[in-house]
């Protein structure tokens, strides 16, 4: 039967109730007295020198307060990168600068050039418009194969081309890997482009910077999900203020997905400006402005190979990949292609030998950096797509070639680099295999047919790590970040408990979920717990949320902080009590003496320890506060098996999902309607990716999708209603929680199988198609079908 | 030339009134004037002049309690940032009046002009269908 509360049950969402009433509270409905608006003038070409930016006319427009310019900045830190990749040869990536304002030149359509404050955003925005920008145009590089061409032009002149890194990944299983693709059977490979795409939250970002003359502290209101990572970065890195004299706040965050964790030029200059000029400054994007500056995701290019023996083992897999890195490095970009894509090219499978190689591009597009999967998602694609092209060649079911070559035994220690700890991929695949109806398939086949359409059945399984970590292996691997996660758990007097957690909620449930764990230890009501979040005046040192980490690495934090505050109203109750603290039991809320009636309630401990009358003074400070840092041992390892069912119309190649079954294993579940709700909407975006969202640029480097009216995203009419099983994972063996992370499966785990459906129905029609790149729009499952 | 959105957003300080985008394709900022559902941001403020306009702020029974539309919006999980949940429950309103009892596929037409990115939209359906009285169980087997 299911549970009514604590861990397990699906208690309804607290925040909802201030969502669903008009009362939240994003950051652009904060309004600070006397604020001032900023609009950013941003670069409509894509590489050119800037000649001059005259502002003379502009400064003399009505409400203008003042414009800013790259010089004005010149003794401002640029945006910094926090991670720095190795390449094969041991040397650090090629790491240009990253001015807040252009500097001398642009390098992509949407890059800001000079920013007009002003008394209301309208006048803002007209005195940008007569602001006289001269740009001598320089060649655009937009093709990553064509930017590493020799004599290509460069987007940075002071570094050596448009290569950040080529990395090789195990570079010593080089030559093994190429020896077992020489002694093969059987070799599929297969080209493909990972589309690019825009994480598009609804919210667009905004950031209000503040400024307190009489304290000389500054605040930033900003859109993100990790305020102490942009306070450390931005405080330290790029504006030299302390961070005791800045705070910065995310209150709620309409959607994160990614691109709301990095540091953003916008961020910085708001920050800068309430100071420059004594006033609050406010900027608010409009989704065009999204569009060309926040980071995109995804946009490689790979070529993949894999080996098999006669027996259809797999023997090796060798990857090349192209990745996009855009003009500027975002702040986690050179991790997504290679830590966050390499380390997974095991996928589920028992491959001995890989070779992952992987070259980073700059061109003059907007920077790319890590979007709801974030690598994992590429690694996945290539490695089922691969893998069922393998099977087709083979004329030998997709699943049966999947589970022959399945992981069997955990831990598992890949060759590239990780060990997963526990997983049981062929229940896995039994569960999708119930739930898909599969037996079925062949009836609702001809019933396609009879309707003129073609159906296909496409499977994948995907594997992911999740809660990155721990700080030290990630050292090594250049973060320039720890990877731990905080909590201080503060109880009061009466005993209600409020958590501070270093991780930020944007939609994810924390303020529901987080209270349901600590309810389930000590017994008492989830109303009883409170969570505060995205404030660093009032949270722990955290590094926020992204990589489904907020239960494995934050909760787990909590649980640590949790178990300090049980520990220690342990020993006031058996003072209290007067028996021995061994003898001392917590249930429902009571603690009690073993094998007696003696007990006491969780209220009157909390109540003893901020009224120490009777208290044992002599051995223990008064206070029920305590706080931890948890940083893990290894990341969690979710995998799944995916199905995915559609219909081919023949006569205009348009593609209807008309089944999607998500059968996933994240380990323990605290809040099962909520993992649902994860799930739903990451398998949304990575259908999304499949059929409809593709971000365009063109041989000039203009940015082709640059709104809702070009960049096709997902609506209600475009997805089914979702089947998912997520009961009896195998727990995580390293957290507290034995939970594993879901948030980023659904996108991770949904393209093969949409992709692999099309290839299906489009060869059980004759056609000779093996590999159609994402989105799998109507034309051009039109044009593979009519070649 | 004040938009509605920035009427109600800016003077009035209904900040439950949301805008995703800039060209009316999101729905976030869907009101109610004279009962028909608008999307705010395509219609200047002085055009409601003398109009009832009714946001998200006025959604909730009088005793304040969430109305049979939010409280099924609660009970099926049909949100999480919540940013496009004004705009979902004043499209749902404006459905229900219209069509008190659409199948799925009605449902899923109505809100093309509904742009949500975190649910895919299998909750918000659920939602709205359990608003109209409709069994939501058999939706789909989770």
């Amino acid at each position: 039967m299911p549970k009514d509360s604590g861990i397990g049950a699906s208690t309804k969402r607290r925040e909802d109730i201030r969502f669903l009433t008009g009362e939240g509270n994003y950051t652009d409905d904060i309004n600070i007295h006397g604020q001032a608006y900023v609009h950013f003038l941003r670069s409509d070409v894509a590489h050119g020198t800037l000649t001059s930016v005259d502002t003379t006319a502009a400064a003399g427009m009505p409400g203008v307060v003042r414009i800013f310019t790259g010089s004005d900045f010149e003794g401002v830190g640029g945006m910094p990168c926090g991670w720095q990749v190795t390449d094969r040869h041991g040397q650090p990536m090629q790491e240009p600068a990253h001015p807040i304002l252009a500097q001398g030149k642009v390098r992509h359509v949407g890059e800001p050039i000079a920013a007009v404050v002003a008394d209301t955003a309208e006048q803002a925005r007209d005195a940008a418009e007569a602001i006289v920008v001269d740009i001598a145009e320089l060649p655009a590089v937009v093709d990553m194969k064509a930017a590493l061409e020799a004599g290509a032009t460069r987007v940075h002149d002071d570094l050596d081309n448009n290569l950040c890194y080529d990395w090789g990944f195990v570079e010593e299983n080089k030559d093994a890997v190429n020896k077992a693709f020489e002694d093969a059977a059987h070799v599929t490979s297969l080209e493909l482009v990972n589309n690019r795409l825009v994480a598009n939250p609804m919210e667009p970002r905004v950031a209000v910077g503040d400024y307190a003359r009489g304290t000389d502290e500054s605040t930033l209101y900003t859109t993100s999900q990790n305020p102490h990572v942009i306070r450390l970065l931005m405080g330290a890195f790029v504006l030299g203020i302390p961070e005791h004299k800045l705070r910065v706040v995310a209150p709620d965050v309409g959607g994160g997905f990614g691109t709301k964790i990095f540091h953003y030029q916008e961020e910085a200059f708001c920050t800068f400006a309430a100071k420059a000029c004594n006033r609050p400054v406010k900027w608010t994007s409009s989704r065009t402005e999204a569009f060309m500056s926040d980071a995109h995701g995804r946009d490689h290019v790979t070529k993949i190979e894999l080996a098999l023996d006669a027996d259809n083992n797999f023997t090796a897999l060798r990857t090349e990949t192209h990745a996009n890195m855009g003009a500027y490095l975002s702040t986690f970009a050179p991790s997504v292609p290679t830590w966050l894509h390499g380390t997974l090219m095991a996928g589920n499978y028992k491959t001995p030998l890989i070779y992952v190689n992987v070259k980073a591009v700059f061109t003059n597009t907007v920077p790319v950096d890590a979007y709801r999967g974030a690598g994992r998602p590429e690694a996945t694609f290539q490695l089922e797509r691969v893998v069922d092209k393998a099977a087709r060649e083979l004329g030998v079911d997709p699943i049966a070639l999947r589970r022959q070559n399945f992981i069997t035994e955990f831990p598992y220690a890949t060759p590239v680099a990780v060990e997963y700890d526990t997983g049981d991929y062929h229940a896995t695949m039994d569960k999708l295999e119930a739930m898909g109806d599969f037996a079925g398939f062949a009836a609702r086949r001809a019933e396609s047919e009879k309707n003129g359409k073609l159906r296909g059945l496409g499977v994948n399984c995907y594997i992911e790590a999740c809660g990155i970590a721990p700080s030290n292996l990630v050292g090594q691997l250049g973060a320039r970040a720890g990877l731990y996660e905080s909590a201080t758990v503060r109880v009061n007097a009466t005993g209600g408990l409020v958590v501070m957690t270093g991780s930020h909620s944007h939609g994810q449930g924390h303020e529901t979920a987080f209270p349901q764990v600590i309810a389930e230890m000590i017994g008492i009501d989830e109303s009883m717990v409170e969570i505060v979040h995205g404030d660093t005046a009032n949270t722990p040192m955290g590094m926020g949320t992204y990589g489904s980490r907020s239960l494995a690495v934050g909760g787990s934090a909590m649980v640590r902080a949790t178990e300090k505050i049980i520990n220690k109203a342990r020993k006031i109750a058996a003072h209290l009590l007067e028996a021995s603290e061994g003898d001392i039991e917590l249930k429902d809320g009571a603690f009690s003496v073993a094998g007696t009636d003696k007990s006491v309630a969780w209220g009157d401990v909390t109540l003893a320890a901020y009224v120490p009358h009777n208290y044992p003074l002599e051995d223990i400070e008064p206070g029920l506060e305590e706080t931890a840092f948890y940083d893990p041992a290894n990341f969690t390892y979710p995998s799944g098996a995916y199905a995915c069912e559609v219909e081919v119309d023949p006569d205009t190649g348009k593609v209807t999902i008309e089944r999607f079954c998500a059968a996933d294993d994240f380990g323990n579940i605290v809040n099962p309607m909520i993992v649902t709700g994860q799930v739903h909407g990451g398998l949304a975006q990575g259908i999304g990716q499949a059929l409809l969202e593709n971000c365009s640029y063109d041989e000039n480097g203009q940015l082709l999708s640059a709104s809702y009216m070009d960049y096709a995203m997902p609506r209600a009419d475009d997805l089914p209603m979702f089947q998912v099983d997520h009961e009896d994972g195998t727990p995580c063996t390293h957290n507290p929680l034995g939970v594993k992370g879901c948030g980023e499966a659904g996108a991770i785990g949904s393209p093969p199988s949409v992709v692999n459906a099309v290839v299906d129905a489009l060869q059980s029609a004759g056609k000779d198609v093996t590999h159609i790149d994402m989105p799998l729009s109507p034309d051009r499952v039109w044009a593979a079908m009519n070649p | 030339r004040t938009l509605l959105s920035s009427f109600l957003r800016e003077e009035l300080k209904l900040t439950g009134t949301h805008v995703g985008c800039d060209t009316s394709q999101c729905g976030a900022c869907v009101v109610h004037v004279d009962g028909v559902a608008v999307k705010a941001c395509t219609m200047l403020a002085a055009e409601a002049d003398g109009a009832v306009v009714t946001t998200i702020e006025g959604m909730a029974n009088a005793d304040g309690s969430l109305s049979v539309i939010q409280q099924a919006f609660q009970d099926h999980h049909g949100l999480q940032c919540g940013f496009c949940t004004p705009g979902m429950v004043m499209s749902a309103a404006a459905l229900l009046k219209e069509n008190p009892r659409p199948s799925e596929a009605e449902v899923r037409e109505y809100l093309e002009g509904n742009i949500c990115r975190c649910t895919g939209y299998h909750n918000i359906v659920k939602a709205i269908m359990a608003a109209s009285g409709q069994d939501v169980a058999a939706l789909a087997a989770e």
